[in-house]
């Protein structure tokens, strides 16, 4: 590939994203009429980095949750397409979980907003590219709280 | 429009359980297709789930959601024949909303 076409690919890239980000835009305003809904957070889900992916989520320094969030994965996935994650916790006020799968391309997997009322856990099912660490971060009473565990992925899911 | 939403909505002692399985392709963008070109990403961004008009649950997700995403959560009240409703966007902007009737 030249260097010509390289830059109009780019350039093309460029006014694709944008145009993917006014549709996402247009539709969350549609879906707004209710109640105000948490924004979709660009820079935490385009994060290449546990580090750059909780700083974009204001959650630099979790306490250690070990205790307090009860993380559970399966130890070996055969299937790295559907590994199921459920986190729950014990703390007062839950606000918040999040989930990470830190050695994907994208760190940060979903991001759960509770209001009260709505119990302290949530069960879904991620991807995962290869043996990683599932991180769970959980918000009860403003502060964060941060576990992890490893999860042993035999055949990846994300091949082609 | 997206494909239809599966929704189970139980009620017991005081507590309704939702599970929820969408059907969406989840890609993410970094995957190649049969021609080797890459397939673009085409993801779930954002779910809400209300009860009663009331907001449940929120979910912002990223492109490392499995295919055909599940969901379980829980919440305090609901009584038989209330309804849950689930609506979800994508990156494209397309969007889906399917409701269902709790059961006790």
């Amino acid at each position: 590939m030249n260097m010509e076409t390289n830059l109009e690919r780019r350039k093309a890239l460029k006014t694709g994203a944008s145009f993917g980000l006014l549709a996402v835009l247009g539709a969350f305003g549609l879906l707004k009429s209710g109640a105000a809904m948490a924004e979709w957070n660009k820079a935490a889900f385009s994060s290449k980095t546990m580090e750059d992916a909780l700083s974009a989520m204001g959650m630099s320094s979790p306490e250690d949750g070990a205790a307090s969030i009860q993380l559970t994965v399966p130890e070996i996935a055969e299937n790295g397409a559907v590994v199921p994650v459920t986190v729950a916790s014990t703390l007062p006020n839950v606000e918040q979980i999040s989930i990470f799968v830190d050695k994907n391309p994208n760190v940060m997997a979903a991001n759960f907003v509770l209001p009260a009322g709505t119990e302290g856990m949530v069960t879904t099912r991620v991807k995962m590219g290869k043996t990683a660490n599932i991180v769970a971060v959980v918000k009860a009473d403003g502060k964060y709280y941060r576990t992890a565990k490893e999860v042993k992925v035999t055949a990846g899911g994300c091949g082609g | 429009m997206g494909n239809p939403m599966k929704i189970r909505a139980a009620v017991k002692e005081g507590v309704t359980e939702v599970k929820v399985l969408m059907q969406h392709n989840m890609e993410t963008g970094l995957r190649k297709g049969a021609d080797g070109n890459l397939i673009p990403a085409w993801f779930i961004t954002e779910v809400k789930a209300q009860y009663q008009g009331r907001t449940v649950l929120e979910a912002q997700f990223g492109q490392s959601v499995s295919k055909n995403p599940y969901l379980l959560f829980r919440f305090k009240g609901g009584a038989a024949g209330e309804k849950v409703s689930i609506s979800w966007v994508d990156n494209t902007g397309d969007s889906r909303t399917d409701e269902v009737a709790i059961t006790a």
